[in-house]
């Protein structure tokens, strides 16, 4: 008996980060990519992306939201009654986004209000339900958090993407700061106000999901 | 009435849910492949927004505000931080409600909508008209006047888009772009489109 628990508990150790489960996290970063390949979440991709700094805000906001409702979930899988495990999973989902919610407003008031509703509006992200349906229910914490993660870095990956083709073509800058040099506003470069505007992300976005799926061969008919 | 007609006209076509705020996609991208299933969601979308934005209204009001709770002696009882996991439930146990109506009064219609129905409860343009409605200040009839054009404006979007993919079947597009990459291009022409209506005061 403690023989085999001797043997069994560094065999535990190793699988933390076994090529399982780098996969788990590797695999949702561009080849199975929520927002591009599963469709999951473009709601909020598009309305916060106008420029790299709400971005960023967005993204670690739905890390902290994805990973921890993921875990707790999963915590929770073996008590949840199966006709009522929506509403359990939107009230654990809603209270985490209550919480980032009221930490921006404490720490950065005017990013809580530049992004307005839309950090309110994780709740239902499809991201967020989709990754809490499919595999937080039949899954232990550990494997659970990695893929909460990983499907948070996806969103990320995408949503950066977005973020910094807006940002450098509509405004010419990045965080703020301007990248295209004057001289080159003099010889007649204009930025191009489409990319600001709601269609301008919409057809980025179209864009970025072309290229993904013609990297990762992924194709509908 | 007048302003109640800027409300409206503001919410279909100006400020589009869909295509100025991005809200509502998913169930947008997934249920926009035919017409039919457009225009039942549609009008579930309709329906359930109409309902939904004057009761959270009266939460937000008699509930959760500052000082809200007044009526039943608590003046300085603020609930405010209770507002998303309110409306979320409110909107959980309305489109509960709706569907069992339904089920009981018109089977028909019941049947159309059929599975959308429930999916409505996680639709983002739900919690976000709840939530705009809120920020925006409104008044108990302007609510309600917001919440079904928004909803209208929803439907119109979804069942435009619908259209033009069923005579996209017969276009000849690279293979990367089918599905949800042309589909993006196309809702941004749409976007393109209903900006035209910048500038128009009623």
């Amino acid at each position: 008996m403690s023989v085999a628990e001797a043997t069994a508990a560094p065999v535990k150790k190793v699988e933390l980060f076994g090529k399982k489960e780098r996969q788990i996290v590797k695999d949702p970063l561009w080849d199975n990519n929520p927002i591009t390949l599963q469709v999951l979440g473009i709601c909020s991709a598009l309305a916060v992306t106008t420029s790299m700094k709400p971005t960023v805000v967005m993204c670690i906001a739905l890390t902290a939201v994805l990973t921890g409702s993921n875990v707790i979930i999963s915590l929770m899988r073996d008590f949840i009654p199966g006709k009522i495990r929506i509403i359990v999973m939107l009230s654990v989902i809603s209270s985490l986004v209550i919480l980032v919610d009221q930490m921006l407003k404490a720490f950065s008031y005017s990013m809580s209000k530049e992004l307005s509703v839309f950090v309110s509006l994780i709740i239902t992200n499809c991201i967020v339900m989709g990754r809490a349906e499919a595999f937080a229910m039949a899954n232990k914490p550990w494997p659970s958090f990695l893929d909460g993660l990983g499907n948070a870095l996806g969103y990320s990956v995408i949503l950066l993407m977005i973020g910094f083709g807006r940002e450098l073509l509509g405004s010419g800058a990045l965080f703020g700061f301007k990248l295209i040099p004057q001289f080159m506003y003099d010889m007649g470069y204009v930025d191009m106000g489409l990319m600001i505007t709601p269609p301008g992300a919409f057809i980025l976005l179209g864009f970025i999901i072309w290229i993904q799926r013609e990297s990762s061969k992924h194709y509908e008919d | 009435m007048e302003e109640l007609f800027s409300i409206a006209t503001k919410a279909i076509f100006i400020e589009n849910i869909l295509l100025a705020n991005f809200l509502g996609m998913c169930s947008f991208l997934a249920c926009s492949k035919k017409i039919d299933t457009a225009v039942g969601l549609g009008f579930a979308v309709v329906f359930v927004l109409a309902v939904t934005t004057p009761v959270n209204w009266i939460i937000t009001e008699y509930m959760l505000k500052d000082g809200a709770l007044a009526w039943a002696g608590m003046p300085t009882v603020d609930l405010s931080f209770l507002q998303l996991i309110c409306y979320i439930a409110i909107i959980a146990a309305m489109v509960q409600l709706v569907e069992m109506i339904l089920d009981k009064f018109s089977p028909t219609l019941y049947n159309a909508l059929g599975i959308f129905l429930p999916l409505i409860a996680v639709n983002c343009a739900i919690l976000g008209t709840s939530l705009f409605m809120n920020t925006k200040g409104y008044g108990f009839v302007q609510s309600t006047v917001y919440g079904l054009t928004s909803g209208i404006g929803w439907l119109l979007a979804i069942v435009g888009m619908a259209a033009i993919r069923t005579k996209l079947q017969y276009s000849s597009l690279p293979p990367g772009l089918r599905g949800l990459g042309i589909t993006m291009i196309i809702t941004g022409l749409m976007a393109i489109g209903f900006m035209s209506f910048i500038g128009i005061n009623i």
